[in-house]
Protein backbone atom coordinates (compact mmCIF):
# COMPACT_ATOMS: atom_id res chain seq x y z
CA UNK A 1 0.00 0.00 0.00
CA UNK A 2 2.76 2.42 0.92
CA UNK A 3 4.56 1.93 -2.41
CA UNK A 4 1.34 2.66 -4.25
CA UNK A 5 0.96 5.91 -2.33
CA UNK A 6 4.52 6.77 -3.12
CA UNK A 7 3.71 6.13 -6.74
CA UNK A 8 0.69 8.40 -6.53
CA UNK A 9 2.92 11.23 -5.28
CA UNK A 10 5.36 10.45 -8.04
CA UNK A 11 2.63 10.27 -10.67
CA UNK A 12 1.12 13.55 -9.53
CA UNK A 13 4.48 15.28 -9.83
CA UNK A 14 5.09 13.81 -13.27
CA UNK A 15 1.64 14.83 -14.45
CA UNK A 16 2.06 18.36 -13.11
CA UNK A 17 5.45 18.61 -14.75
CA UNK A 18 4.08 17.47 -18.08
CA UNK A 19 1.07 19.77 -18.01
CA UNK A 20 3.43 22.68 -17.27
CA UNK A 21 6.19 21.93 -19.78
CA UNK A 22 4.60 19.57 -22.37
CA UNK A 23 8.05 18.22 -22.51
CA UNK A 24 9.37 14.87 -23.78
CA UNK A 25 11.35 14.30 -20.60
CA UNK A 26 8.12 13.93 -18.58
CA UNK A 27 6.67 11.59 -21.20
CA UNK A 28 9.77 9.44 -21.00
CA UNK A 29 9.25 9.24 -17.26
CA UNK A 30 5.64 8.25 -17.84
CA UNK A 31 6.93 5.37 -19.91
CA UNK A 32 9.22 4.36 -17.05
CA UNK A 33 6.28 4.61 -14.68
CA UNK A 34 4.26 2.29 -16.87
CA UNK A 35 7.05 -0.31 -17.02
CA UNK A 36 7.58 -0.09 -13.30
CA UNK A 37 3.85 -0.61 -12.75
CA UNK A 38 3.83 -3.70 -14.92
CA UNK A 39 6.74 -5.14 -12.96
CA UNK A 40 4.63 -4.74 -9.84
CA UNK A 41 1.52 -6.25 -11.43
CA UNK A 42 -0.42 -3.02 -11.29
CA UNK A 43 -3.38 -3.25 -13.65
CA UNK A 44 -4.63 -0.46 -15.93
CA UNK A 45 -7.64 0.43 -13.80
CA UNK A 46 -5.33 1.21 -10.89
CA UNK A 47 -3.32 3.59 -13.05
CA UNK A 48 -6.50 5.33 -14.07
CA UNK A 49 -7.46 5.56 -10.44
CA UNK A 50 -4.11 7.17 -9.66
CA UNK A 51 -4.64 9.55 -12.56
CA UNK A 52 -8.07 10.56 -11.27
CA UNK A 53 -6.75 11.11 -7.76
CA UNK A 54 -3.87 13.18 -9.08
CA UNK A 55 -6.24 15.27 -11.21
CA UNK A 56 -8.46 15.88 -8.19
CA UNK A 57 -5.48 17.13 -6.24
CA UNK A 58 -4.18 19.33 -9.02
CA UNK A 59 -7.63 20.64 -9.98
CA UNK A 60 -9.83 20.64 -6.88
CA UNK A 61 -12.43 22.53 -8.94
CA UNK A 62 -12.64 19.83 -11.62
CA UNK A 63 -16.24 19.69 -12.98
CA UNK A 64 -18.11 16.68 -11.65
CA UNK A 65 -19.04 15.61 -15.21
CA UNK A 66 -15.36 15.20 -16.01
CA UNK A 67 -14.90 13.22 -12.85
CA UNK A 68 -17.84 10.99 -13.76
CA UNK A 69 -16.31 10.42 -17.17
CA UNK A 70 -13.16 9.20 -15.44
CA UNK A 71 -15.15 6.58 -13.56
CA UNK A 72 -16.59 5.53 -16.87
CA UNK A 73 -13.09 5.08 -18.28
CA UNK A 74 -12.02 3.15 -15.20
CA UNK A 75 -14.94 0.76 -15.60
CA UNK A 76 -14.02 0.03 -19.22
CA UNK A 77 -10.47 -0.85 -18.20
CA UNK A 78 -11.41 -3.57 -15.71
CA UNK A 79 -11.60 -6.29 -18.37
CA UNK A 80 -8.27 -5.25 -19.81
CA UNK A 81 -6.79 -5.55 -16.35
CA UNK A 82 -8.18 -9.05 -16.06
CA UNK A 83 -6.84 -10.01 -19.47
CA UNK A 84 -3.44 -8.71 -18.39
CA UNK A 85 -3.48 -10.81 -15.23
CA UNK A 86 -4.58 -13.84 -17.18
CA UNK A 87 -1.75 -13.25 -19.61
CA UNK A 88 0.73 -13.16 -16.73
CA UNK A 89 -0.65 -16.42 -15.33
CA UNK A 90 -0.51 -18.10 -18.74
CA UNK A 91 3.04 -16.92 -19.21
CA UNK A 92 4.08 -18.48 -15.95
CA UNK A 93 2.37 -21.67 -16.99
CA UNK A 94 4.22 -21.60 -20.29
CA UNK A 95 7.56 -21.27 -18.53
CA UNK A 96 6.62 -24.22 -16.37
CA UNK A 97 5.77 -26.31 -19.44
CA UNK A 98 9.00 -25.29 -21.09
CA UNK A 99 11.10 -26.43 -18.18
CA UNK A 100 9.13 -29.69 -17.95
CA UNK A 101 9.80 -30.22 -21.61
CA UNK A 102 13.49 -29.68 -21.24
CA UNK A 103 13.56 -32.26 -18.45
CA UNK A 104 11.73 -34.63 -20.78
CA UNK A 105 14.18 -33.87 -23.59
CA UNK A 106 17.11 -34.71 -21.33
CA UNK A 107 15.40 -37.89 -20.28
CA UNK A 108 14.88 -38.80 -23.91
CA UNK A 109 18.54 -38.20 -24.61
CA UNK A 110 19.46 -40.66 -21.88
CA UNK A 111 16.84 -43.18 -22.95
CA UNK A 112 17.76 -43.16 -26.61
CA UNK A 113 21.48 -42.78 -26.20
CA UNK A 114 23.55 -45.15 -28.28
CA UNK A 115 27.26 -45.72 -28.24
CA UNK A 116 29.13 -45.53 -31.49
CA UNK A 117 31.08 -48.79 -31.51
CA UNK A 118 34.75 -49.17 -32.38
CA UNK A 119 35.32 -51.60 -35.20
CA UNK A 120 38.61 -52.63 -36.69
CA UNK A 121 38.81 -51.48 -40.26
CA UNK A 122 35.57 -49.50 -40.20
CA UNK A 123 35.29 -45.78 -39.58
CA UNK A 124 31.93 -44.65 -38.24
CA UNK A 125 30.48 -41.15 -37.94
CA UNK A 126 27.04 -40.26 -36.57
CA UNK A 127 25.15 -37.06 -35.79
CA UNK A 128 21.53 -36.48 -34.79
CA UNK A 129 20.17 -33.03 -34.00
CA UNK A 130 16.52 -32.30 -33.13
CA UNK A 131 14.73 -29.34 -34.74
CA UNK A 132 12.76 -28.72 -31.56
CA UNK A 133 13.49 -29.83 -28.04
CA UNK A 134 12.46 -33.43 -28.56
CA UNK A 135 14.02 -35.56 -31.29
CA UNK A 136 11.72 -37.50 -33.62
CA UNK A 137 14.69 -39.13 -35.32
CA UNK A 138 16.36 -42.15 -33.87
CA UNK A 139 19.49 -44.08 -34.62
CA UNK A 140 20.95 -47.02 -32.85
CA UNK A 141 24.05 -49.20 -33.09
CA UNK A 142 23.99 -52.87 -32.08
CA UNK A 143 27.08 -54.98 -31.96
CA UNK A 144 26.67 -58.73 -31.80
CA UNK A 145 29.04 -61.45 -30.62
CA UNK A 146 29.70 -62.65 -34.13
CA UNK A 147 31.36 -59.43 -35.20
CA UNK A 148 28.49 -57.74 -36.97
CA UNK A 149 27.29 -54.21 -36.60
CA UNK A 150 23.57 -53.43 -36.79
CA UNK A 151 22.56 -49.86 -37.56
CA UNK A 152 19.02 -48.53 -37.34
CA UNK A 153 17.89 -45.10 -38.54
CA UNK A 154 14.27 -44.16 -38.02
CA UNK A 155 12.04 -41.15 -38.41
CA UNK A 156 8.59 -40.58 -36.97
CA UNK A 157 6.43 -38.57 -39.32
CA UNK A 158 5.57 -35.68 -37.05
CA UNK A 159 7.71 -33.88 -34.56
CA UNK A 160 7.83 -33.00 -30.91
CA UNK A 161 6.52 -34.90 -27.92
CA UNK A 162 4.30 -37.51 -29.65
CA UNK A 163 7.13 -38.44 -32.00
CA UNK A 164 9.53 -38.71 -29.08
CA UNK A 165 7.20 -40.97 -27.11
CA UNK A 166 6.87 -43.17 -30.15
CA UNK A 167 10.63 -43.43 -30.52
CA UNK A 168 11.10 -44.55 -26.94
CA UNK A 169 8.77 -47.44 -27.68
CA UNK A 170 10.74 -48.43 -30.78
CA UNK A 171 13.96 -48.36 -28.83
CA UNK A 172 12.61 -50.66 -26.12
CA UNK A 173 11.19 -53.11 -28.62
CA UNK A 174 14.58 -53.32 -30.28
CA UNK A 175 16.28 -53.84 -26.94
CA UNK A 176 14.00 -56.76 -26.24
CA UNK A 177 15.03 -58.60 -29.41
CA UNK A 178 17.41 -61.55 -28.90
CA UNK A 179 21.05 -60.60 -28.91
CA UNK A 180 22.12 -62.99 -31.58
CA UNK A 181 22.50 -61.83 -35.12
CA UNK A 182 19.22 -60.80 -36.73
CA UNK A 183 18.59 -60.13 -40.35
CA UNK A 184 17.35 -56.61 -41.25
CA UNK A 185 14.19 -57.98 -42.86
CA UNK A 186 13.31 -59.96 -39.73
CA UNK A 187 13.90 -56.95 -37.49
CA UNK A 188 11.66 -54.73 -39.59
CA UNK A 189 8.94 -57.37 -39.70
CA UNK A 190 8.97 -57.72 -35.91
CA UNK A 191 8.99 -53.97 -35.36
CA UNK A 192 6.17 -53.58 -37.84
CA UNK A 193 3.99 -55.85 -35.69
CA UNK A 194 4.86 -53.89 -32.54
CA UNK A 195 4.05 -50.56 -34.17
CA UNK A 196 0.87 -51.86 -35.76
CA UNK A 197 -0.39 -53.05 -32.38
CA UNK A 198 0.68 -50.10 -30.24
CA UNK A 199 0.71 -46.90 -32.22
CA UNK A 200 -2.14 -44.76 -33.38
CA UNK A 201 -2.78 -45.24 -37.10
CA UNK A 202 -2.23 -41.56 -37.80
CA UNK A 203 1.41 -41.92 -36.85
CA UNK A 204 3.94 -43.28 -39.31
CA UNK A 205 7.41 -44.52 -38.63
CA UNK A 206 9.99 -45.17 -41.31
CA UNK A 207 13.15 -47.13 -40.68
CA UNK A 208 16.27 -48.15 -42.51
CA UNK A 209 18.06 -51.10 -40.99
CA UNK A 210 21.51 -52.24 -42.05
CA UNK A 211 23.76 -55.05 -40.90
CA UNK A 212 27.47 -54.86 -41.60
CA UNK A 213 29.34 -58.13 -41.43
CA UNK A 214 32.95 -57.30 -40.71
CA UNK A 215 34.15 -60.81 -41.62
CA UNK A 216 33.19 -60.82 -45.27
CA UNK A 217 32.43 -57.08 -45.59
CA UNK A 218 28.92 -57.56 -46.79
CA UNK A 219 26.24 -55.00 -45.97
CA UNK A 220 22.67 -56.31 -45.69
CA UNK A 221 19.84 -53.81 -45.59
CA UNK A 222 16.07 -53.39 -45.65
CA UNK A 223 13.92 -50.34 -45.48
CA UNK A 224 10.43 -49.57 -44.24
CA UNK A 225 9.55 -46.59 -46.40
CA UNK A 226 12.61 -44.72 -45.19
CA UNK A 227 14.52 -42.00 -47.02
CA UNK A 228 16.99 -43.87 -49.28
CA UNK A 229 20.61 -43.71 -48.23
CA UNK A 230 23.64 -43.42 -50.50
CA UNK A 231 26.49 -45.71 -51.33
CA UNK A 232 29.87 -44.42 -52.43
CA UNK A 233 31.93 -46.63 -54.75
CA UNK A 234 35.53 -45.76 -54.06
CA UNK A 235 36.86 -47.41 -57.22
CA UNK A 236 34.54 -45.54 -59.62
CA UNK A 237 34.34 -42.43 -57.42
CA UNK A 238 30.57 -42.53 -57.81
CA UNK A 239 27.50 -42.37 -55.59
CA UNK A 240 24.49 -44.60 -56.01
CA UNK A 241 21.22 -44.69 -54.11
CA UNK A 242 20.70 -47.29 -51.39
CA UNK A 243 17.01 -47.82 -51.88
CA UNK A 244 15.05 -50.79 -50.65
CA UNK A 245 11.34 -50.36 -51.32
CA UNK A 246 9.15 -51.35 -48.35
CA UNK A 247 6.01 -50.25 -46.53
CA UNK A 248 6.27 -47.79 -43.60
CA UNK A 249 5.94 -49.45 -40.19
CA UNK A 250 2.52 -50.07 -38.69
CA UNK A 251 0.29 -50.00 -41.76
CA UNK A 252 -0.59 -53.70 -41.94
CA UNK A 253 0.28 -56.42 -39.45
CA UNK A 254 1.86 -58.79 -41.98
CA UNK A 255 4.11 -56.54 -44.04
CA UNK A 256 7.18 -58.24 -45.47
CA UNK A 257 10.49 -56.58 -46.16
CA UNK A 258 12.92 -57.54 -48.86
CA UNK A 259 16.56 -57.67 -47.94
CA UNK A 260 19.34 -56.43 -50.18
CA UNK A 261 23.05 -56.99 -50.02
CA UNK A 262 26.03 -54.93 -51.07
CA UNK A 263 29.66 -56.01 -50.95
CA UNK A 264 31.74 -53.28 -49.40
CA UNK A 265 35.15 -52.72 -51.02
CA UNK A 266 37.95 -50.83 -49.27
CA UNK A 267 37.26 -47.08 -49.33
CA UNK A 268 33.55 -47.59 -49.99
CA UNK A 269 31.07 -45.65 -47.88
CA UNK A 270 27.54 -46.27 -46.63
CA UNK A 271 25.50 -43.13 -45.91
CA UNK A 272 22.29 -43.37 -43.94
CA UNK A 273 20.15 -40.35 -43.21
CA UNK A 274 16.71 -38.93 -42.51
CA UNK A 275 14.67 -36.53 -44.62
CA UNK A 276 15.90 -33.69 -42.40
CA UNK A 277 19.06 -33.90 -44.50
CA UNK A 278 17.60 -34.30 -47.97
CA UNK A 279 14.73 -31.89 -47.41
CA UNK A 280 16.82 -29.01 -46.19
CA UNK A 281 15.47 -25.72 -47.33
CA UNK A 282 17.21 -22.57 -48.32
CA UNK A 283 14.55 -19.93 -47.91
CA UNK A 284 11.54 -21.41 -49.72
CA UNK A 285 13.60 -23.63 -51.98
CA UNK A 286 14.18 -27.30 -51.25
CA UNK A 287 17.75 -28.27 -52.02
CA UNK A 288 18.40 -30.66 -54.90
CA UNK A 289 19.56 -34.21 -54.16
CA UNK A 290 22.79 -33.48 -56.08
CA UNK A 291 23.59 -30.76 -53.58
CA UNK A 292 23.59 -33.29 -50.74
CA UNK A 293 26.02 -35.45 -52.69
CA UNK A 294 28.20 -32.46 -53.49
CA UNK A 295 28.47 -31.56 -49.83
CA UNK A 296 29.17 -35.16 -48.86
CA UNK A 297 31.88 -35.34 -51.50
CA UNK A 298 33.39 -32.08 -50.37
CA UNK A 299 33.98 -33.40 -46.85
CA UNK A 300 34.76 -36.98 -47.78
CA UNK A 301 38.46 -36.66 -47.13
CA UNK A 302 37.81 -36.20 -43.39
CA UNK A 303 37.45 -38.98 -40.80
CA UNK A 304 33.80 -40.13 -40.69
CA UNK A 305 32.84 -38.31 -37.48
CA UNK A 306 34.34 -35.01 -38.63
CA UNK A 307 32.72 -35.50 -41.99
CA UNK A 308 29.15 -35.79 -40.60
CA UNK A 309 29.76 -32.82 -38.30
CA UNK A 310 30.98 -30.64 -41.16
CA UNK A 311 28.06 -31.65 -43.36
CA UNK A 312 25.68 -30.79 -40.55
CA UNK A 313 27.36 -27.42 -40.05
CA UNK A 314 26.96 -26.68 -43.72
CA UNK A 315 23.22 -27.37 -43.77
CA UNK A 316 22.67 -25.64 -40.46
CA UNK A 317 24.18 -22.50 -41.89
CA UNK A 318 22.27 -22.90 -45.14
CA UNK A 319 19.03 -22.84 -43.11
CA UNK A 320 20.04 -19.81 -41.06
CA UNK A 321 20.63 -21.97 -37.98
CA UNK A 322 16.94 -22.86 -37.77
CA UNK A 323 16.41 -26.55 -38.46
CA UNK A 324 12.94 -27.30 -39.82
CA UNK A 325 13.21 -31.01 -39.29
CA UNK A 326 15.27 -33.34 -37.14
CA UNK A 327 18.60 -34.06 -38.80
CA UNK A 328 20.34 -37.45 -38.64
CA UNK A 329 23.33 -38.53 -40.69
CA UNK A 330 25.43 -41.67 -40.35
CA UNK A 331 28.53 -42.53 -42.37
CA UNK A 332 30.21 -45.95 -42.35
CA UNK A 333 33.42 -46.30 -44.28
CA UNK A 334 35.52 -49.33 -44.86
CA UNK A 335 39.05 -48.21 -44.37
CA UNK A 336 41.50 -48.60 -47.23
CA UNK B 1 -26.54 -3.77 7.28
CA UNK B 2 -26.55 -7.49 8.10
CA UNK B 3 -29.59 -8.19 5.97
CA UNK B 4 -29.42 -10.08 2.74
CA UNK B 5 -30.76 -8.67 -0.52
CA UNK B 6 -31.18 -10.57 -3.74
CA UNK B 7 -31.80 -9.85 -7.40
CA UNK B 8 -33.52 -12.47 -9.54
CA UNK B 9 -31.84 -13.10 -12.86
CA UNK B 10 -34.13 -13.98 -15.75
CA UNK B 11 -33.53 -11.35 -18.39
CA UNK B 12 -30.34 -9.72 -19.54
CA UNK B 13 -31.60 -6.48 -18.01
CA UNK B 14 -31.47 -8.10 -14.57
CA UNK B 15 -27.67 -8.18 -14.83
CA UNK B 16 -27.71 -4.37 -14.66
CA UNK B 17 -30.04 -4.51 -11.66
CA UNK B 18 -27.66 -6.87 -9.86
CA UNK B 19 -24.69 -4.64 -10.63
CA UNK B 20 -26.54 -1.58 -9.35
CA UNK B 21 -27.58 -3.17 -6.07
CA UNK B 22 -24.14 -4.71 -5.55
CA UNK B 23 -22.40 -1.40 -6.21
CA UNK B 24 -24.72 0.48 -3.84
CA UNK B 25 -24.01 -1.98 -1.04
CA UNK B 26 -20.27 -1.92 -1.79
CA UNK B 27 -20.29 1.88 -1.65
CA UNK B 28 -22.10 1.81 1.70
CA UNK B 29 -19.56 -0.61 3.11
CA UNK B 30 -16.86 1.85 2.07
CA UNK B 31 -15.20 0.32 -1.00
CA UNK B 32 -13.29 2.75 -3.24
CA UNK B 33 -13.92 3.39 -6.92
CA UNK B 34 -11.57 0.71 -8.25
CA UNK B 35 -12.93 -2.00 -5.96
CA UNK B 36 -16.50 -0.95 -6.75
CA UNK B 37 -15.75 -1.39 -10.44
CA UNK B 38 -14.15 -4.79 -9.79
CA UNK B 39 -17.09 -5.96 -7.69
CA UNK B 40 -19.53 -4.79 -10.38
CA UNK B 41 -17.58 -6.69 -13.04
CA UNK B 42 -17.61 -9.85 -10.92
CA UNK B 43 -21.36 -9.49 -10.42
CA UNK B 44 -21.83 -9.08 -14.19
CA UNK B 45 -19.91 -12.24 -14.82
CA UNK B 46 -21.84 -14.29 -12.24
CA UNK B 47 -25.21 -12.93 -13.35
CA UNK B 48 -24.41 -13.41 -17.02
CA UNK B 49 -23.49 -17.05 -16.40
CA UNK B 50 -26.93 -17.56 -14.83
CA UNK B 51 -28.65 -15.74 -17.67
CA UNK B 52 -26.75 -17.64 -20.40
CA UNK B 53 -26.45 -21.16 -19.01
CA UNK B 54 -29.12 -21.62 -16.34
CA UNK B 55 -31.80 -19.22 -17.55
CA UNK B 56 -33.07 -18.60 -14.02
CA UNK B 57 -31.41 -17.89 -10.72
CA UNK B 58 -30.48 -15.15 -8.28
CA UNK B 59 -27.57 -13.14 -6.98
CA UNK B 60 -27.60 -12.25 -3.28
CA UNK B 61 -25.52 -9.69 -1.40
CA UNK B 62 -24.59 -9.47 2.23
CA UNK B 63 -22.42 -7.06 4.18
CA UNK B 64 -20.27 -9.22 6.42
CA UNK B 65 -17.91 -8.78 9.33
CA UNK B 66 -15.17 -11.10 10.49
CA UNK B 67 -12.87 -10.29 13.43
CA UNK B 68 -12.11 -6.69 12.59
CA UNK B 69 -12.58 -6.92 8.82
CA UNK B 70 -15.60 -5.80 6.91
CA UNK B 71 -16.53 -7.07 3.51
CA UNK B 72 -19.12 -7.96 0.93
CA UNK B 73 -20.29 -11.47 0.26
CA UNK B 74 -22.00 -12.35 -3.01
CA UNK B 75 -23.79 -15.62 -3.66
CA UNK B 76 -24.99 -16.64 -7.12
CA UNK B 77 -27.42 -19.57 -7.17
CA UNK B 78 -29.17 -21.31 -10.03
CA UNK B 79 -30.99 -24.59 -10.73
CA UNK B 80 -29.46 -24.92 -14.17
CA UNK B 81 -27.69 -27.90 -15.71
CA UNK B 82 -24.63 -27.53 -13.46
CA UNK B 83 -21.03 -27.63 -14.56
CA UNK B 84 -19.57 -30.96 -15.52
CA UNK B 85 -15.89 -30.09 -15.72
CA UNK B 86 -15.21 -27.68 -12.89
CA UNK B 87 -11.46 -27.83 -13.32
CA UNK B 88 -11.93 -26.92 -16.96
CA UNK B 89 -14.04 -23.81 -16.40
CA UNK B 90 -11.59 -22.69 -13.72
CA UNK B 91 -8.71 -22.92 -16.15
CA UNK B 92 -7.27 -19.74 -17.61
CA UNK B 93 -7.97 -19.25 -21.26
CA UNK B 94 -10.79 -21.80 -21.37
CA UNK B 95 -13.89 -19.61 -21.37
CA UNK B 96 -12.13 -16.47 -22.50
CA UNK B 97 -10.82 -17.92 -25.72
CA UNK B 98 -14.12 -17.21 -27.44
CA UNK B 99 -14.13 -13.65 -26.18
CA UNK B 100 -16.89 -14.40 -23.68
CA UNK B 101 -15.40 -12.24 -20.97
CA UNK B 102 -13.44 -12.78 -17.81
CA UNK B 103 -14.96 -16.15 -17.01
CA UNK B 104 -14.84 -17.70 -13.56
CA UNK B 105 -11.04 -17.36 -13.23
CA UNK B 106 -11.59 -13.64 -13.77
CA UNK B 107 -14.19 -13.54 -10.99
CA UNK B 108 -11.73 -15.31 -8.73
CA UNK B 109 -9.09 -12.69 -9.49
CA UNK B 110 -11.46 -9.77 -8.92
CA UNK B 111 -12.50 -11.04 -5.49
CA UNK B 112 -10.61 -12.22 -2.41
CA UNK B 113 -12.44 -15.49 -1.75
CA UNK B 114 -14.08 -17.86 -4.17
CA UNK B 115 -16.04 -21.04 -3.62
CA UNK B 116 -18.07 -23.07 -6.09
CA UNK B 117 -20.39 -26.03 -5.65
CA UNK B 118 -21.92 -27.58 -8.73
CA UNK B 119 -23.66 -30.88 -9.37
CA UNK B 120 -24.69 -31.99 -12.78
CA UNK B 121 -28.43 -31.50 -13.11
CA UNK B 122 -28.67 -29.79 -9.73
CA UNK B 123 -27.46 -26.32 -10.45
CA UNK B 124 -24.55 -24.23 -9.31
CA UNK B 125 -23.78 -22.12 -6.27
CA UNK B 126 -20.88 -19.70 -6.32
CA UNK B 127 -19.90 -17.70 -3.25
CA UNK B 128 -17.39 -14.88 -3.43
CA UNK B 129 -16.14 -12.38 -0.86
CA UNK B 130 -14.32 -9.09 -1.14
CA UNK B 131 -12.74 -7.65 1.98
CA UNK B 132 -12.39 -3.97 2.67
CA UNK B 133 -8.74 -2.98 2.97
Amino acid sequence: MSTLKLDLENYKELLKEYIRTKDEQALYQAEQFSKHSMQHNISPEEIINIHVQALQEIYPEMPSDIQASMNFLLETMISYGLAYQEHQALREKQLELKSELSVAANMQKTLLSTVKPDFDGIDIGAISVPAKQMNGDYHHFVQDQEGSLGIAVADVIGKGVPAALCMSMIKYSMDSFPHKRMEPSVILESLNRVVERNVDSSMFITMFYGLYNSDDHKFYYSSAGHEPGFYYHHKDEKFSELDAPGLVLGVTPDAEYRQYVQTVEPGDMIIMLTDGVTECRQGDRFIEPEEVLEILEKHMHLPAQQMVEQVYKHFEKLQDFQLRDDFTLIVIRREV
Amino acid sequence: MDFQSCVNIKKEWDIVGARQLGRDIAKKIGFGTVDQARIATAISELARNIYLYAGDGKVCFEAIEDMNKRGLSIIAIDDGPGIEELSQVMEDGFSTSGGLGAGLPGVKRLMDEFDIVSEQGQGTEIKVVKWLR
